[in-house]
Order: C-alpha cells, then structure tokens, then sequence
C-alpha cells in the first residue's frame, strides 16, 4: 500500500514536472487505445505528435494550421486562467465564443460592403464586448445573488448555440446564398477579413493577439496588485475579504476578462480561418482551452506551451484520421485523458508518496 | 486496594520533522481523575489518539486492566470501554442531538428508545438535553453536553477529555465538575487533558506533565504548587508581561449601538453593542464561543457592515468603510483564524504583507508590486517579533502556530496602529509565544494606542485589560473596570445576567 | 396555429418520459452531494450509460440488459473520478469537468459505428385495471418498466437517507467529515460507494434517454441533461421528493416547448428550444436569492485524514 504525507508547502519541483509526466504517461496509454484500436501505437503516437511538424509531405500544410489551432485556444485559456485561480469557474467559455463571433460578424456585414481600415478595429472591439456581456450574466449573479456560476455559464452555452443556430439562418444569413443557411464569408470581404500577417505560417492576428495576452496576464499575474488579488481571493477567499478586495468587483473582472478574450477568439475565427457564421461555426475551443489551462498550470507560459501542444493533438488527430482511420472522438478522449493524469500526478506536488508497509 | 485501569508503556510515536510522543508510561487507576497537563505541542493530542485508536504508536503498549490493548480503530477502543470528548467537538451541525449520539455508538437503539434515554441520563447527571434538537442550535456548552452524554450512554471505564473547559462559562464549570466528581464515584475513570492549573489542582487526583513529546513527571496536583506545575509545563520561568498604569487618554473608537445579522446558518448576530476605546486602555471582551464575538470582529474590522448605529473613529463616520479604508486611517484588526483569514497558508511570508500593509508601508504603487519592499517589511516583523522561519520565502502554512500568530500580530502592530482590534489573540499558541504577543499588546497600549481584545481566555483578559465586559447571545454586558471584578461576577456576566446583584441563575 | 393538436394526458405521459432520464441521474446526484462529494461529470456518465446500452440493447436485442449493462459501466467510469478525488486528492470541480470531456469523447468513439441505427425499446406495461382508467390509465399507468424503477428510487433513497443507519452515517460524512473520521468512519469508503451509486443512475438516465426517449443514438445526444440534473439538485435543496418535483417540472417544460414547436406556435424554433436552459438559469436564481438551505457542509471540500 502506499501512503500520503501531506507536504507544508507544494513542491515546486512536481509543479513544473508533473505537467510532463503527465504528457508521457497519457502517451503510453493512448499507445495502449490504439494498439486496442488495431493499430500501430508507435504508428500512430508518430502521425499524431511528429509527422505534423516534420513529415515532408504534411508540414507545409500542418505547421501553419498549429498556429490557428492555438491562437483561440491559448486566447481563451489565458482568460480562463484567471476565474480559476480565483475559484471562479467560468465553464461557458464556448457560448462566450460565440457571441464574440456573433457581435464581431454583425459589425462587419453592418458595414458591408463598404470598405474602411476603421472596421476591423470595431469589430475586435464587439467580438471582446459580445464575450464580455455573455460573461457578465453569470458574473452579476454569481456576486449579487450567489447564483452558481458554473452552472449559469454552462447553461447559457446552449443558448448561444440557439442564437447562432437562429442568426445563421436569419438575421445575419447571406442574402445572395440562394438560401443556404451561413453568413457571408468575411474572408471575401477585405475590410473585414482576419488574413495572415505572415503568408503561410498561421499567424493571424489573433494569434499576435494571443501572444500579446500571454505577455500582459504574466505580467498582472506577478507584478500587479490585481493579479495577486486573484490568487489570494482563490486561495484564501476569507483572507481576501480581510484584505479589502471587493468580491464583486473580483468575479466581473475574472468572468468578464474570460469572456471578453473567449468573445475575441470568436471574432477572429468568424472573420479568419472559418470565414462565415453557420450552424457548427463552434468546435469546442472553450471546452478544450479548460483542459489547455490546467495543463499549463494557470500560468501564463505554461498555458502557451500547453495550447501549442493541444493544438498539436488535434492536427495530428486529423492526419490520424486522414492516415489511420482513427475516429475523430478518440482525440477528444486523449485530451481528456491528459487532464485526468494531469490532476493525478498533481498529488505529487501536494503530497510526498510513500510505498511500503502501512503501519 | 488501587487497580491499574490503564497501563501506559513506553509508547513513541514520530511524524516527519515532529517527535510527538518520546517513550511515554504512566498508569491511570480505576476511580481517578488523572489530569495530562502540558503546553500546545507538548504530545498530549497524539497520545490520547493512540488510546482511542485513531493512531498507531510507532512502539511500545497498552495494558488494559492488565490485558494488552491495541484499538485499531475507535470502534474496537470503545467495545473496550473507552470514551472521549473531543476538544473540537466531532458533532454535526445539521442533525438532531439524538441522530448526532446515535453516530458515536455502536449498536444505537433506534431513534424513539435512544430519544428516552438521553433524557433519562441526562437529566440523571445535571446535564438536560433535548434529543430532537439540531445540534446547530445548540450554545456552545448544549454542545459539549451532547458529546458527554454520548459517552455516558455507552458506561465507559475512562473517559478521555481534551481541554473541556475552554469553552465555558466558569458556572459551566462548576457543573462539569459536579459530573465528572459523580462519575468518579460510581468508579469511572477520567483522563482529563487541560493545561489550566488552578482547575487540575481543585479537580485531579493525579497530575501527568508532558513537555516536547517526553513525560516530565507524575505528581499529585493538590500538594504541588501552582508555579512547581507551570514550571513543570514550560520547563522555564515565563516572564508575565509588565503592566503600566498610565491614565486613559481621549476617547479614539466610538462605537454606538450597531446590530449585525449574522451570515452564518448558526451564528449570532449582534444586538445594540456600544462601547468607547480610548487612547493607552485595553477593553477586552469575553464571553463563551459564538456569542457574536465573529460578528463583532467582522463589523469592526469592515468585513460585514452593522445594520444600523454608528461607528466613528476619531470623529470620522466608519460605518460603511471596507476594511482599506479603516487601514488608511489607522485601524487595524488581526483575526482568529490564522489560516485562510489573517494569511494564506500557500502564500510566502512576503507575500501575506501584502493582505493588510498594502497601503501603510506603501508596497505597492500605480497598481504594481514593490516586491523589495514587500520582502523588507515580512522580513522585519520577522527580526522584531522573533518569528522562527527559514526565511521570508517561506509559505504562511509552513509556520508553526505560535510562529505564524507572532507574524500575523506583528505585521499589524508594525504598522503603528492607533486603534488596534484582535480577536483570540493567543488561541492554540504555545506559553512563551503567548506571553510575547501580550507584552507586545501591552507596549503598544502604553504608547497610545487604543485596543480591543476579544478573547476566550479568562486568564488572558484579567491579566492584560483595563476593563472588561462579556458577549452573551450578541448583546454586550455593562463594562467594568478589570481589577474590580470577582471571577463570579465574570461569570455572571458570560452568563448574561443583567443585574449582578441577582446570584442564582 | 393549433393548440387542439396538444392533449393534456399525452402530455402528462410524455412529460414524465422526458423527465426521467434527469431524474435518474439527479437522484443518484443527490446522494453524492449528500455525501459531501461534487461531482461535475453527470454528463460524462450519461453519455457512457446512453451509449453503453443502446450498443448492448442493439446487439442482443434486449433492452433491459442494455439498462443493467449502463449502469455498471457508468459506476465503473464514476470510479475514475472517485480515485481521483478520493485518493490522489485532485480537485473536484476540475476532475468533474474532465470527467464529462473524458466520457463525451469515449461514447463519441464507442457510439460511431451505430449512428443512426435504431434501438429496441421497453414495452410499456400495462398494469391491469389501473391502465384501462380513462385519461389516467393513458396518463400514469402504462408507461415503461423504467419509469416505475425511477419512482420506486426516489422512494428507496428517501427512505434510505432518512430512516437506515447507514443513511444516516452517509449524512454525517457529507456534514463534517473530520468528525465522522474521527469517529472511525470510513469517511473515503462512504463516498466512493456514493460516487458510484451516482454513476450507475447516471447511466440509467443516459441509457434512458438512448432506449426510450430519443431512441436511437447521436453523438452528444444529452444535450445539457446531466448539467440539468446537477441543477435541480441545487433546486431540491438535496431533498428526494423535490427532485422529483424538479425534474418533473423540468420535463413539463421540455415537453410543452416541443409541442408548441410541433403546433407550429408563431415564435421561433431556436427560441423555444432554448428555454429548458433559460428557465433552468431562472430557477437557479431563484433559489439562490433566498440563500442555499440544505447545502451538506462538507460539500466539495478535499479530506485528508490528519493522523
């Protein structure tokens, strides 16, 4: 049997190093799915984490497409990261994305088919006020009635998805698509069109927006007052009340911050690599960006090295796709599979092990 | 004839960093009250655990009534006639007093028989309780009544209790011992854990003293000296802290009849408390558990605002100031609960400045942190209050509890307060830590700072305040000057008898 | 538009269908919490349950089995989140979440060869005499085995947690779990036996919804349920006979939007499908605003034996 000896403080070692451990050990099982599958494990572990990157024949296509895949991801964890250290759980991040995209798509066919340099700024500016609103619902009632916000937001993802499903087929439908629902694609509109800031390597500027928060959430993270206001209202919620932090002025910024940067995303694949508002514009960028947070530890680089390394496993799940056959889904369980040894091996950060006799 | 009841041999018991038991024997007779005396830390908690079985000792045994004795589990220790009421009472808030005794036994009537014994016993024993009750509704010593009983309804041969004083009234305690004498004569033995002298003299048969984990020695406490026991406990002389009389100065806090409803399920909420601190006076306020004394703190310390009345300091209103605000103009507050409300436990010493000395020492500026600062200032508390710590990096968990206590006190005194309030100051900490914070509070009174203790600790009050005055369910006594005062008369006050002239309560 | 085309006894029976797949999981919820345990992953363990046993139901043909076979599975799922939370001492609300992400992807893969496939579904049984009752007979009393095992739990659970020790103990638990240690109850061993008791009724509703309600399987096909039933377990203030009461008027609302939508009611399709969410928000509020009564004290927080 093995026992647990709670330490006085975490280990900063396990901190950093459980993350990969984790990483390994999600590989060897995902190893042992596949080879259940009826596939090659080492095969597939190589199609899925190498071959995007280094196959001659598939990176030229696969390592721009890192980039779009992480830009959202690392964007909406980074805000994310901010309620959860607060012991606020925005899990509505997906229905933030949503209207962020809804909000920024509108203002561009508002203006369409006027061209202007004015219209992409406006737009970032709804997409982050569209996630911002969506984000605030549960925000006010979290602090004004104590309304469980994981809960609300989660609920308010379906009413996103009725929204986009109505806006997509009404209000913001093509009205020369010769009725097929979908909005016009922004891709073709130039004012309005998210492009490439470097031909051919994904960096879009949502993707420099990303960076960008990387840099900022560091910096208020462990520089500012703000930053540690989080951290203390999460760890010690009563402590932070002593200390004169203003609980409701807490959850809006935490909520609101996440919604604002999951709105953001939202805008930026509506007027970039997806192009158009339709039905299935979402694919579940706010949950995974969930998983994207924890692996990165809440940190700010943490959370940069961890949506590249997602974003990794959902291109290499599609070439496994494309290679192997592999069901789609399965990549969706090998993310939540490094979640859950993640959360495990994080017992060796707050806890030594000891294996021997039980006295 | 004496009979051995328990045997203690040798019993050692090790945690990381911690030796918590050292090679302990002593024995408990049958039909005595055998007290275990000894400081915060001194191995008292862990030896009784192994008794009950919640520990395992490392080596040594057990003899009960000469038969080895070896609880695995606290089920298998009372088959074997061992009781215990826990210092931190294992009830359940929520459920009835019948529900709670029926838990601590092992083969429970059902709920309508058990119902009619509890209150056969405890009337039988002086302590009446009502079995349909909710524990939640219970005052503190309701409370404490229903662990005894569940303990007497099983007939044990000892019964273990740890530090059952400290949370009653001095009249509670005369009924308690009442109890507990009956007991002895109907040839129970009691294991009695206190580290209250005056009590052990007038109640034990025999006295064990425990220091570091190791047996001191074993005597009988009514032929040995009080300052022999404390002696004993402590292993040296503690200073008591030097008080001055200076005349009080103006007056600094007014508070004036403020209620406050209490946010928790079972808490007090106040009713028209008012009361003046002046400039160089302690006013301390006693009075049992959740009394409104978490509530006055909070309305205070600007945690919770009072529903009405008023509180000014220095002729500015405060009423409606979030605890900055206070700060900003000179009141500061250190709470009860050490971790999680004056510190985080995860967060480094430097770090914690940051709760309260944000503004006073200026650590931070156009909203980012002046880390160097922030590191000067914990790493003067910790030279001016001798907080024993690798250093300043160091989490607030990773503290010992009179550490951590000297370091949450200093910050705020560090700060030059001029109106200081505290709640249980020395609460689990141990002798010598304790009578450092006091003398702290004490210097700071003396160069005019005007302060509030709020405290449990009877000793503590009459030995550092200038006045005195007890909560009872949320509403404040009349306040008295400290040296006038009886310990009767405290009680009566704890108790809430208006009229202190009126004696049978 | 027709409001002829909605008659109240079909609705009443259809209202109870629709209710029961969030009943199942809410009551076993509610253990759970009553334990002193949050578990977030109700949605994982019922998509497992839902496609656990329509592939079992589909393949011998035997629906019942396929239920036996849903609950079993999704109280094996449960145990992952139990060792997790109760052993390694991860978080709950962060392995909860997991939890649902992990059985969302894993019934996605298990489910894909059976898309769009058609499942054997429960007879309905007809109690004699009662059945032939006009309008209630149609109403209560000629439903599906399934709809009468998820009543007669209500009950068990009520009785279990009100009258039987270990109901008591399990109470206890989810109060202050440092007292029950103390004590010398096996604090862990409660709350994985509730962890998994909540798995296997999250099964059932997930397996309820793929064999009776829907009754074939697409991916993602709870929609939301398991959060729904997370919900009304909040709304029933941990109490047996309200989350019955929540649930089914949970159902009455899914069911009265769907036969407006099938009336042709002049407001819009998305709009009424969104509104079991909507009123479930509503509902949160309100019980919120008049402070969370009943909230077992433990519930949520980590436990680690001290000595």
């Amino acid at each position: 049997m093995f026992k647990l000896e709670k330490r006085p403080e975490q280990s900063q070692k396990w901190i950093y190093l459980s993350p990969f451990l984790a990483v390994l050990i999600t590989m060897i099982s995902g190893g042992i799915l596949f080879a259940t599958l009826g596939e090659n494990p080492f095969e597939a572990i190589r199609i899925i984490f190498w071959d995007p990157l280094f196959d001659p024949s598939f990176a030229s296509y696969s390592r721009p497409q890192l980039l779009v895949k992480a830009g959202p991801l690392i964007l909406i964890a980074i805000g994310l990261s901010f309620g959860f250290k607060a012991g606020v759980w925005n899990i509505g991040a997906e229905g933030q994305y949503i209207l962020g995209a809804i909000f920024g798509a509108s203002v561009a066919l508002a203006f369409y088919p006027m061209e202007s340099k004015l219209i992409f700024p406006l737009m970032i500016i709804a997409g982050a006020l569209g996630g911002f609103l969506w984000g605030l619902i549960p925000a006010l009632l979290k602090a004004k009635l104590n309304t469980n916000e994981i809960l609300v937001s989660l609920m308010l993802v379906y009413v996103a998805e009725s929204i986009l499903a109505s806006v997509s087929q009404g209000l913001l439908k093509n009205p020369d698509g010769y009725g097929f629902p979908g909005s016009r694609n922004l891709q073709n509109y130039a004012s309005a069109a998210n492009v490439e800031i470097i031909a051919n390597s994904g960096m879009h500027w949502g993707v420099l927006f990303a960076f960008i928060t990387v840099i900022f959430s560091y910096i208020i993270l462990t520089k500012h007052i703000q930053g540690f206001n989080i951290q203390l209202t999460g760890q010690a919620p009563r402590a932070s009340k002593f200390a004169g932090v203003n609980p409701t002025a807490n959850i809006v910024f935490c909520l609101g911050i996440s919604g604002a940067l999951a709105g953001l995303a939202g805008m930026f694949e509506v007027s970039g690599p997806s192009g158009q508002i339709t039905i299935e514009f979402n694919s579940g960028y706010g949950f995974t960006a969930i998983i994207v947070a924890f692996l990165g530890r809440l940190h700010p680089i943490g959370i940069f090295l961890s949506g590249l390394l997602i974003a990794l496993t959902y291109i290499g799940g599609e070439l496994a796709q494309l290679m192997l056959g592999l069901p789609g889904a399965s990549i969706q369980l090998f993310q939540g599979m490094l979640l859950f040894f993640l959360l495990a091996t994080d017992l060796f950060a707050n806890y030594k092990v000891k294996i021997g006799a039980n006295k | 004839m004496i009979k051995k009841l328990l045997e203690i041999n040798g019993i050692s018991k090790t945690y990381p960093g911690v030796i918590a038991n050292s090679d302990i024997s002593f024995n408990i007779n049958t039909g005595e009250v055998h007290a275990l005396l000894g400081e915060n830390g001194a191995g008292k908690s862990t030896l009784v655990k192994i008794i009950y079985g919640l520990v395992k000792p490392d080596s040594g045994n057990l003899l009960l009534n000469g038969v080895p004795f070896r609880p695995g589990t606290p089920s298998e220790a009372r088959k074997a006639g061992i009781a215990m009421v826990f210092q931190h009472f294992s009830l359940f808030e929520a459920l009835s007093v019948a529900e709670n005794i029926s838990l601590g036994m092992d083969n429970p009537p059902n709920q309508r028989d058990l119902g009619k014994k509890i209150k056969s016993v405890s009337e039988s024993y002086g302590l009446p309780l009502d079995p349909a009750k909710t524990v939640g509704e219970l005052s503190v010593g309701g409370r404490q009544r229903v662990e005894i009983i569940r303990c007497l309804l099983q007939n044990p041969k000892l019964l273990v209790m740890d530090e059952p004083t400290s949370v009653l009234t001095p009249q509670e305690v005369d009924i308690l011992f009442k109890t507990l004498l009956k007991l002895r004569s109907e040839g129970t033995s009691i294991l009695y854990i206190s580290h209250k002298l005056e009590e052990i003299r007038k109640l034990c048969d025999t006295a064990t003293i425990l220091r570091l984990g190791k047996k001191v020695d074993t005597c009988t406490p009514e032929k040995t000296s009080t300052k022999k026991l404390a002696e004993m406990m402590v292993g040296s002389t503690i200073k008591a802290p030097e008080k001055l009389n200076k005349p009080a100065g103006r007056v600094m806090l007014n508070v004036n009849n403020i209620c406050c409803v209490s946010k928790s399920q079972f808490g007090t909420s106040l009713t028209n408390v008012t009361f003046d601190l002046r400039q160089g006076k302690i006013l301390g306020i006693g009075g049992v558990a959740g009394n409104g004394q978490d509530e006055l703190f909070a309305v205070l310390s600007g945690e919770q605002f009072s529903q009405h009345g008023s509180i000014g300091l220095n002729g500015i209103n405060i009423t409606k100031f979030n605890p900055n605000q206070r700060r900003k103009i000179g009141l500061l507050s250190a709470p009860e609960e050490r971790l999680g409300h004056a510190a985080a436990p995860n967060m480094s010493l430097i770090e914690n400045t940051l709760i309260t000395a944000e503004n006073s020492q200026n650590l931070v500026s156009r909203g980012f942190i002046d880390w160097k600062k922030s590191k000067a200032f914990a790493e003067k508390v910790i030279k001016k209050f001798d907080v024993r710590t690798p250093g300043s990096q160091n989490t607030a968990g990773s503290l010992s509890g009179g550490n951590l206590q000297k370091f949450v006190i200093g910050r705020e005194i560090l700060q030059n307060p001029s109106v200081f309030i505290v709640n249980q100051p020395t609460w689990g900490v141990d002798a010598a830590a304790a009578s450092s914070i006091r003398q702290a509070l004490l210097t700071l009174s003396e160069n005019g700072a005007a302060i509030l203790v709020i405290s449990q600790d009877l000793d503590e009050l009459l030995e550092i305040s200038d006045q005195f005055a007890a909560l009872n369910g949320g509403a404040l006594s009349r306040i008295e000057k400290t040296a006038d005062l009886s310990m009767e008369q405290i009680g009566l006050m704890m108790g809430g008898a208006k009229d202190l002239e009126v004696h049978n309560v | 538009m027709d409001f002829s085309s909605i008659n109240p006894a079909l609705l009443i029976a259809s209202l109870m269908v629709s209710a029961t797949p969030i009943l199942l999981a809410a009551i076993g919820e509610a253990v759970v919490e009553k334990s002193g345990v949050l578990n977030l992953g109700v949605e994982g363990m019922m998509i497992v349950g839902a496609v656990v046993g329509f592939i079992v139901a589909v393949n011998t043909d035997t629906p019942l089995l396929g239920f036996v076979c849903a609950a079993i599975i999704s109280g094996i799922f449960s145990i992952i989140f139990g060792i997790l939370t109760q052993y390694l001492k991860s978080n709950q609300v962060a392995t909860g979440l997991g939890l649902t992400l992990v059985g969302l992807g894993l019934s996605a893969l298990l489910g894909r060869p059976y898309e769009g496939m058609k499942s054997p579904t429960l007879k309905a049984l007809e109690i004699p005499f009662f059945s032939d009752i006009p309008v209630l007979g149609k109403m209560l009393f000629s439903h599906d085995l399934m709809i009468y095992f998820s009543i007669f739990l209500v009950t068990l659970v009520w009785w279990f947690l009100k009258y039987t020790h270990a109901g008591m103990v399990l109470r206890a638990v989810g109060e202050n779990h440092d007292a029950a240690h103390a004590l010398g109850y096996k604090v862990v061993l409660v709350r994985m036996l509730a962890i998994m008791f909540g798995g296997a009724t999250s099964g059932l509703g997930g397996a309820y919804i793929s064999l009776a309600r829907v009754p074939q399987w697409t991916e993602g096909m709870t929609a939301g349920a398991g959060w729904i039933a997370l919900a009304i377990v909040v709304f029933a203030s941990w109490r047996p006979w309200r989350v019955l009461f929540g649930a089914y008027i949970f159902g009455g609302v899914t069911v009265l939007q769907l036969n407006l939508q099938a009336a042709g009611a002049s407001i819009p399709v998305e709009y009424l499908s969104m509104s079991p969410y909507l009123i479930t928000i509503v509902v949160l509020v309100i019980i919120s605003s008049r402070g969370n009564q009943g909230a077992p004290a433990s519930l949520g927080r980590p436990f680690h034996a001290s000595s």
